[in-house]
Order: structure tokens, then C-alpha cells, then sequence
């Protein structure tokens, strides 16, 4: 397929609401490549855009069960099996004394799925993106709200697209650079 | 006097958390200019030369430590556990405020914590870092270190896992860990928003870099506050463990005085206490300096005050409790020392302990007091060395008085005791100032969420009616 000489199309909207009405309108005209960007976290914006992602906590489930695990063996291994040293004739494998660092180990595994997952899944530090290219892109962390139609969408079409994202009440459509 | 009337009626209609007039621009531009435009305020520079002439001094007594050993402070057998571990303890303490503000005032939806939750959690990295550098200064050859984790060695033995000791390892490196990245991915979008205003080159590559091409889209976000809210959930339980965990290196071991159930949540109490306490003594001086007080409000202090009278009674309870149990128990020797902790050679400690801990605080009980900012600064100060006397009397005079008379000792700290302690101090200060001055102190997407809906945009269309009708 040929590459379009845009990444897409990218509308500025001045509040949260008639970015969320916007990207709602822009699913039902049959766009599927489409991201929304905002200075804070919107509720239902993801919705809107059609995301839908639950890996986040499989990954820190799986995360916290391979820390408990690997915690306790860890433990278990040392005092039983490769070095069995007999403390006050406690047994070899104690397990109550070797619960605090079972936890420690899987609150600290589960908590680095949770931040390394969230920074993977979401392709971050990602150094170059295109949406920087956009001239007024800069307030997107400051109190403005975007919607990008991208050019990879099936249904995108550099006059078309435009005019119709001109018409959700968009402030300004601007083209974004690759 | 430096009285502010209680904004709102106290009662029925809380006061706002956000001083009146801003919006997503202006709380956006307020913040960041502190990092980007606004001139390094004077008293900034003088807080930040102490502070490093502090650091040096720590420096010195360390360097000191190395060249000497732990001889030049006052330890002596019995008590082997001097300064060292009272500053530990009392700085893991102080950590704990800052994961608690982030994570469970978050978790019950407690808004007003959006203000003061990231410097709290700077505030808890660096109390962390100081707590951290104490057992290993402590260790004799702190070179030595990495033989407390469990790594293949030559010698083809482990650490003993039975140990609380090597459960403190466990517990306070993954508490340094998390309280790190709790920090950081807090800090993520408002590192773009930096990067976004800043005019200069060196700033934008530096803060571009530390934002990781953060760009705020939808999707991003979702994933963002669902990590966010895992790591919050992860991170309560794990602040309660952490100062059980230091309260079981007393309590497991059976010196009177230490060997006693109510430890762990007596600690934890203890330490969210002062951790309280450290967050006044900070933020009082910083929302003045920066002029931040509409966004660190009356209402903010006020509630603080109120978790440190609340956890400050769990403390006098712990206190009540630790005496009533040593008669109750029968046990001749917790007896003794319990009145060897109150007439003995370091009553003067336990009762000054008494005063600040437990009537200090009884003054918060009036709301006049609540709104004094001065008289809330000095009473968070005041608990802040009640805690720091409270380990000592809890490490010094139970080592001091063991079950042997002949085991006994009078223990007192030496210069570079004093000196490395003033130093640790100095150690927070220097980087607690140089991250008010290079990051953005206040979470400023989390503000933009307490923005009042009548400051928000509208919606063109809605804008167009009113003007229309």
C-alpha cells in the first residue's frame, strides 16, 4: 500500500465535551483510526474513540503471581535445599518467617508490570510523533483538546475528512505532517 | 499574627480546593512558570546554601566514618544501635506520608490530597534515601554492603531469610522502588506540559527526554489511570508493611521494652504521624514562598492537622498501652523498664516525648489553632522531634538497660553523631530544594481536574445560545 503523505488530519475543540461529541461522530461515520488528545484524563474520551484494551491488569496480576512465587522459591531454595542450616531447630522450610519478603516481592514485581506494561503498551518513550508537527499541538498539555484522523483510515480522504471535522464545531483543521 | 479565616462555612459547605479564578490555562502557566520563567526566589538561594553546606557536613563525617570507623560515634556494647538506627527509623518514618497521601486518599477519593501529593512524594524518595544511607554507614564496612542481598557468591551461603533484618532490606529497597516510580509516572504528563512551555532548547531536550514523548492521547490516558490506580492499590498495603517490617526488627528480638505485639501498628501510626508533621513543616514555608495559597488552602492544612491529632491519639495510645501492659504482665523485667524509660537516666528524653507527642497535639483540637498557620508550623515541628525522641528512648533505653546489671550502660552520641544526623537533614534539603526549583511541585493535570465547571470552556455552541437568548 502506497504511504499517504500525511499522517492525518488533526481538529483542535476547546472543551472535553465537544471533543468527546466530536470523536463519537466521527465513529459513526465509519472512522476507525482515530486518537483524541487532552490536557487531562477524560472520562469515556477512550470510549468514544473506540479503544478498548484490558491487558493492563492481566499483566499485574501475572506480574504479582511470578514475584510470590519466585519470592517464596527464592526463600525455600536457600534455606532447604542449596544451603540447610539448622537455626534453633526451627524446620528448613519456616514458612511464617518467610511471608515479609514473599509480600515485598510480589507488591515490587507487580508494581514494575504496572509501570513498565502501561509504558510498553502505550509505545512509550517514544522520541518522534508525527502529532508534534501540528502548529498548535503545544496546548494539548495545556487547556486545549484534539482529535487526529489518520491517513492510514480507510475511509480518510484529505477534502472530505476535512470538511467533515470542520462541521463537529472544531476551532481550526489543520494537515499533519509524517 | 498570621491567622487566615476558615473560607466557607466550617460545617455544612467544605471551602474550595482551588483558589477562585483559575482555569486550565492559568493553573497550567501558574505551576510551570515556577520551573520555567519565574526568577529563583532569594530565600531559595539561602534555604539551598544551607542546605548544601549541610550536605557537606555530611560528607565530612562520612568520609570520617570511612576513614575510622563506626568507633567515632558513641555505640558501645550493649548498646550498639546509637544514632544510627534511631535516624533510620525516624526517616523511614517520614517516608511514609508521602505514598500515603498518594495512595490512599486516592483510593477514597479524598481530593484536596491533588496539591500536596507530589511534593509528598518527593518528600518520602528523599526521606527514603536519607533512611536508606544509615544501616549501610552503620554497617562497619559499609563497603560491604551487597551481602545483605541474596546473590551467588563465592562462599556459596545466603542471607538468613528468617531474619526481620533481612526483611528490611526487602521491605525498604521495594518501598524506595516504588515510591520512585509512583513519583515519576505521576509526573510524566506534567513533564510534557514543561516540555510544551519551556522557550529554551537545553530545557525542551531535557524535559522531552524525562517526558518520554508523552503526548496525551485518549488511549494513553486510559492505560496511564489504570496503572496509576494498580500501582495506589499496591502501594497501601505496602506502606503499612514497610513499618511493620522495621517495627519486627525491635519487637522480634527480646529485649524488654522492645519485644511486644502492639510494635507494628504503633509504627505505622507512629510514622504517618511524622510523616504528617514533616509535610507542614514543608509545605507552611513553600506555598509562602511561592505564593501558593490558593492552590495549597486553608482547607488543606486544616485536614492535615486533623490526621496528625487523629494518628497522634493512636500514638498516645500505643504509649498508655506499652506501660499498662509492662505491669500487667507480670514480667519483673518489663516492669523495670518501663520505670527506668521514666525515672531512669534518660527521662528527661521519655518525658519530653510525652509533651510533644501527646499534649502538643491535643491543641489542634481547636479549629483556632487549626487555622493559626504559624502555631501549626511550630506544633508540626514539635512532633517532628517528639518522633525522633521517641526511637531514641525506644533503641537507646532499652539497649542500655538489659536484663543484667552488669550489662548496663550509659549511652550518649558523639559529635559525629550529631554531624551526620544535621547532614542527613542537609541531604533532603538540598534535593527537596532542587526539586522545587526543577520540577513542577504540584501535579498540575490532577489540578486541572479540580478546576470548578463554571471556569471550564464551554461548548461553542452552548456560548453561541446564551449570547443569542
Amino acid at each position: 500500500m502506497k504511504r499517504h503523505p500525511l499522517y492525518g488530519l488533526m481538529a483542535e475543540f476547546e472543551t472535553a465535551e465537544t471533543l468527546i461529541a466530536a470523536a463519537r461522530a466521527a465513529r459513526e461515520e465509519g472512522y476507525r483510526r482515530l486518537d483524541a488528545y487532552s490536557p487531562l484524563p477524560v472520562e469515556g474520551l477512550a470510549e468514544a474513540i473506540g479503544f478498548h484494551d484490558r491487558r493492563l491488569p492481566v499483566i499485574v496480576l501475572i506480574g504479582g503471581i511470578v514475584g510470590c512465587l519466585s519470592g517464596y522459591y527464592l526463600q525455600y531454595w536457600a534455606s532447604a535445599i542449596s544451603y540447610p542450616l539448622n537455626i534453633g531447630g526451627r524446620p528448613l522450610n519456616s514458612w511464617p518467617s518467610f511471608i515479609p519478603i514473599t509480600f515485598e516481592m510480589t507488591i515490587l514485581v507487580a508494581a514494575l508490570s504496572a509501570v513498565l506494561g502501561m509504558l510498553a503498551l502505550n509505545g512509550l518513550p517514544m522520541p518522534y510523533h508525527p502529532v508534534f508537527n501540528t502548529p498548535r499541538f503545544a496546548l494539548a498539555t495545556r487547556d486545549r483538546f484534539f482529535l487526529c484522523i489518520e491517513a492510514r483510515d480507510p475511509k480518510f480522504d484529505r477534502e472530505k475528512t476535512k470538511s467533515f471535522l470542520a462541521s463537529l464545531h472544531a476551532r481550526e483543521v489543520t494537515e499533519v505532517s509524517r | 499574627m498570621a491567622t487566615e479565616p476558615l473560607k466557607g462555612s466550617p460545617h455544612l459547605v467544605p471551602a474550595p480546593l482551588i483558589g477562585p479564578g483559575y482555569d486550565y490555562a492559568t493553573v497550567t502557566d501558574k505551576i510551570s512558570s515556577i520551573v520555567l520563567t519565574q526568577k529563583t526566589p532569594r530565600s531559595w538561594i539561602f534555604g539551598f546554601a544551607v542546605a548544601f553546606f549541610l550536605l557537606m557536613v555530611l560528607m565530612f563525617a562520612i568520609g570520617r566514618l570511612f576513614l575510622l570507623g563506626v568507633g567515632i560515634w558513641g555505640i558501645e556494647i550493649p548498646v550498639g544501635w546509637g544514632w544510627a538506627i534511631v535516624n533510620f527509623v525516624w526517616w523511614v518514618g517520614i517516608a511514609h506520608a508521602g505514598t500515603l497521601i498518594s495512595a490512599i486518599l486516592l483510593l477514597m477519593h479524598q481530593e484536596w490530597r491533588t496539591s500536596i501529593n507530589r511534593f509528598a512524594e518527593a518528600m518520602t524518595l528523599f526521606a527514603v534515601s536519607c533512611a536508606g544511607m544509615f544501616p549501610l554507614l552503620h554497617l562497619g564496612r559499609p563497603w560491604m554492603f551487597y551481602w545483605l542481598f541474596p546473590y551467588p557468591n563465592t562462599m556459596k551461603v545466603w542471607p538468613q531469610f528468617r531474619s526481620p533484618l533481612v526483611w528490611d532490606v526487602f521491605a525498604v529497597s521495594t518501598y524506595a522502588t516504588v515510591s520512585l516510580m509512583f513519583w515519576y509516572v505521576g509526573l510524566i504528563p506534567d513533564l510534557a506540559t514543561i516540555r510544551d512551555r519551556s522557550k529554551r532548547r537545553v530545557s525542551q531536550k531535557i524535559y522531552g527526554i524525562l517526558a518520554m514523548g508523552w503526548r496525551g492521547s485518549a488511549a494513553h490516558w486510559k492505560r496511564y489511570e489504570t496503572a496509576y490506580l494498580l500501582l495506589a492499590g499496591l502501594a497501601t498495603p505496602l506502606v503499612v508493611s514497610v513499618h511493620s517490617v522495621v517495627s519486627f526488627d525491635f519487637a522480634v528480638g527480646i529485649v524488654p521494652g522492645w519485644h511486644s505485639t502492639i510494635f507494628p501498628p504503633y509504627f505505622v501510626a507512629g510514622a504517618i504521624y511524622s510523616g504528617f508533621a514533616m509535610v507542614l513543616t514543608i509545605s507552611i514555608p513553600v506555598r509562602k514562598v511561592y505564593g501558593l495559597e490558593d492552590f495549597i488552602t486553608q482547607r488543606h492544612l486544616d485536614n492535615m492537622a486533623k490526621i496528625l491529632l487523629a494518628t497522634g491519639l493512636i500514638v498516645g495510645y500505643g504509649y498508655v498501652m506499652e506501660t499498662f501492659m509492662a505491669f500487667y504482665s507480670g514480667s519483673p523485667y518489663d516492669k523495670f523498664m518501663i520505670m527506668a524509660r521514666m525515672t531512669g537516666p534518660y527521662m528527661k528524653f521519655y518525658w519530653a516525648l510525652i509533651f510533644c507527642n501527646m499534649v502538643v497535639p491535643q491543641f489542634l483540637w481547636s479549629t483556632r489553632v487549626r487555622s493559626n498557620i504559624t502555631g501549626l508550623w511550630v506544633i508540626s515541628i514539635l512532633v517532628n522531634i517528639g518522633m525522633w525522641l521517641e526511637r531514641y528512648v525506644i533503641v537507646v533505653g532499652s539497649l542500655a538497660r538489659d536484663y543484667m546489671p552488669t550489662m548496663w550502660y550509659r549511652y550518649s552520641g558523639t559529635a559525629w553523631d550529631v554531624a551526620t544526623y544535621v547532614g542527613s537533614i542537609g541531604l533532603f534539603l538540598t534535593l527537596l530544594f532542587l526539586f522545587l526549583r526543577y520540577l513542577p511541585m504540584i501535579s498540575i493535570f490532577e489540578l486541572r481536574q479540580l478546576v470548578p465547571p463554571e471556569k471550564r470552556p464551554t461548548a461553542p455552541g452552548a456560548t453561541r445560545a446564551t449570547v443569542e437568548g
